[in-house]
């Protein structure tokens, strides 16, 4: 029942016209009210979109100048004022795909282990710690990657990496150059340890829907927890835990701090995923500030607005497959 | 048992069966094993760089011995303030108006829900650039004003959304009750539905708040750094992690340690406010109070 219909019906009782007033009157409070919280809520509409459009607006004299090439070019000279995006993009890809590498597969067993492997008893902490590694600030995965994580690698891992992988013929290329600890490998690694929480917990709520009449059928026809898992549960959740997935490559694109410290701001191109390299994140918060002359300043923007539509679209997709899921909770 | 009659293939779907259970052990033990290295690493550091100056003494210059972050931590305190007053009420109305308030427009309910997601998980040095081009850019000067607004925009969402859900779960009979009686709406909504909802709106400032403590890309460009006591809101101003960030990136070993200082101190505080944000989430909720 809406307030006008409220008031009508007062009205219509009442002679006293101080209470016809005091309808009027709440009747008007309702109103402001009403519209405020409109405005409140148009607000954050209107933030995306001012977001969107500034960037587009600040890039514009970047697209304009260098046209399609920015994207495939991969100079970036600030002397020269000439500036590509193509090693940024490359960069951010990459680091991006090491990361859900590493990420998917773990994040889904993690989901497993807490929906059918673990106790009872254990799943509640286990969940809540795996889920504290995403309340971690991203600057102190920054700190811990450079200081602790990048020696670490550069001292036991990337020896190891070189002698074994480098020689091999296609990829060994990827895994050449020297143990430097920081660069692509690492960023990625960081990354991908960034959005397991979030690739994870989604895994398990929405394993969690899985109605337990479908997964009992199927353990009373003589299947194995991972016969139930990959027949019943992981196709009645498909949709929702791709979902997941996307949520955790929007954060891994758009993921500045961690990236900046271990990638190595390099704006040289690199096959090796050993050497240093440069992440649209990491350009803007690295060179931002200094960016000395108009048309540098504006690539910089225009490379935030490519991130943004990127991870809009991701983060989209991402969304419309979790929508079905809500239903399915709802229902 | 030994007598009993396996079907064809029982060995090997009981291997494959046990191969995935102890791989999903492993990948626990993977994501627990950073977790723990690395808070290991931030505790053990940091204590170690925490003295009493770090609470007393501003930053240093470069390459002096010494020095605290006592104006990066009154600049976040500041800045994290302005964020959340900005941020809460205006995320408080707009969740408000998504679950009480939009009956009548649900394509534009669902397209701001839709957008707000979006802006929950949106990068957040995109966020801080924009936030650079309309206040920062304009008045021609870093400040912590910008600052403030740039984590005002990463609360919002988060507000809105815990509201949002936070409201749906009020019994719908609270509402009716009241409205038979005559109450107007807007005293429905901030006398009756606020109250039931408080702890789970709180939940999602504090949650926030958490989020807001240790991000550093948004400030980087609206509130910059200050190696000094701001002068006031309409002057750069230093915070904890964009000292870390500036001070870690550095060749000192001095500015190393109050790096790490500063990383603990952070890391700290949101870990104890997002865990206890949930935990008195857990104790007040709606259905269990009902």
């Amino acid at each position: 029942m809406t307030a006008s219909a409220l008031a009508g019906t007062h009205s219509q009782n009442s002679e006293d016209p101080r209470v016809s007033a005091r309808i009027a009157s709440e009747t008007r409070q309702d109103w402001v009210f009403r519209w405020l919280l409109f405005g409140a809520a148009t607000l954050v509409l209107v933030c995306l979109g001012a977001a969107a459009i500034s960037m587009l607006v600040g890039g514009r004299l970047a697209f304009q100048t260098f046209g399609w090439a920015f994207l495939v070019s991969d100079d970036w000279d600030a002397v020269e004022k000439h500036f590509g995006a193509f090693v940024p993009i490359y960069g951010t890809l990459v680091s991006s795909a090491i990361a859900m590498l590493i990420a998917v597969p773990v994040s889904f067993g993690i989901a497993l282990f807490l929906t059918e492997i673990a106790p009872t008893w254990m799943r509640g902490p286990v969940g809540a710690a795996i889920e504290l590694l995403a309340g971690i600030p991203s600057i102190i995965y920054g700190m811990w990657g450079l200081f602790s994580f990048a020696p670490f690698m550069a001292a036991h891992v990337l020896p190891w990496v070189r002698t074994h992988l480098a020689g091999i013929p296609g990829i060994g290329a990827l895994f050449q150059g020297p143990p430097l600890g920081i660069g692509m490998l690492t960023a990625g690694i960081v990354l991908g340890i960034m959005v397991i929480p979030f690739i994870s917990s989604v895994m398990r709520d929405v394993f969690r829907t899985v109605p337990a009449s479908l997964k009992e059928s199927s353990y009373a026809l003589g299947s194995t927890t991972w016969e139930v898992v990959w027949n019943v549960v992981l196709p009645y959740t498909r949709s929702a835990v791709l979902g997941g997935i996307f949520l955790g490559l929007g954060r891994a694109l758009g993921e500045t701090m961690a990236v900046t410290f271990v990638l190595g701001n390099a704006h040289q191109l690199n096959v090796s995923l050993l050497m240093p390299g440069n992440s649209i994140a990491a350009a803007i918060a690295n060179e931002f500030t200094e960016a000395d002359s108009e048309i540098y300043l504006s690539s910089l923007i225009a490379l935030a607005f490519l991130l943004f539509v990127v991870t809009f679209i991701v983060l989209a997709i991402a969304r419309l497959m979790l929508r079905g899921l809500e239903r399915k909770e709802g229902r | 048992m030994s007598a009993r009659v396996r079907p064809p293939g029982y060995r090997r779907r009981r291997g494959v069966d046990l191969l995935a259970k102890t791989l999903g052990v492993l990948a626990t033990v993977f994501g627990l094993f950073w977790l723990v290295w690395i808070l290991y690493v931030t505790f053990r550091t940091g204590i170690g760089a925490l003295a009493w100056r770090t609470f007393t003494e501003a930053t240093p210059p470069p390459g002096m011995e010494g020095g605290g972050l006592a104006n990066a931590l009154f600049g976040s305190l500041v800045m994290s303030a302005l964020g959340i007053a900005i941020g809460a009420p205006i995320g408080i109305a707009a969740g408000t108006y998504l679950s009480e308030f939009a009956e009548r427009r649900p394509v534009w309910r669902e397209t701001i829900r839709f957008v707000n997601d979006i802006l929950l998980s949106a990068p957040s040095i995109v966020l801080g650039l924009f936030v650079y081009t309309i206040a920062v850019r304009p008045t021609g000067h870093f400040s912590g004003w910008a600052g403030g607004i740039a984590l005002a925009l990463i609360v919002l969402p988060v507000v809105v959304r815990t509201t949002d859900e936070t409201l749906r779960l009020v019994p719908g009979m609270m509402r009716e009750a009241a409205l038979s009686l005559g109450v107007p709406r807007w005293k429905v909504t901030t006398q009756i539905l606020y109250r039931a909802a408080a702890p789970g709106i709180l939940t999602g400032v504090l949650l926030g708040l958490a989020r807001i403590s240790g991000e550093t890309a948004p400030l980087l460009f609206t509130a910059l750094n200050n190696q000094y006591w701001a002068s006031g809101l309409n002057s750069p101003t230093a915070s904890v992690p964009v000292v870390i960030f500036q001070f870690a990136m550095s060749p000192y070993d001095s500015w190393h340690s109050l790096a790490w200082a500063g990383a603990f101190i952070v890391t700290l505080f949101v870990l104890v406010l997002s865990v206890g944000a949930r935990a008195y989430l857990l104790r007040n909720r709606i259905d269990s109070a009902a």
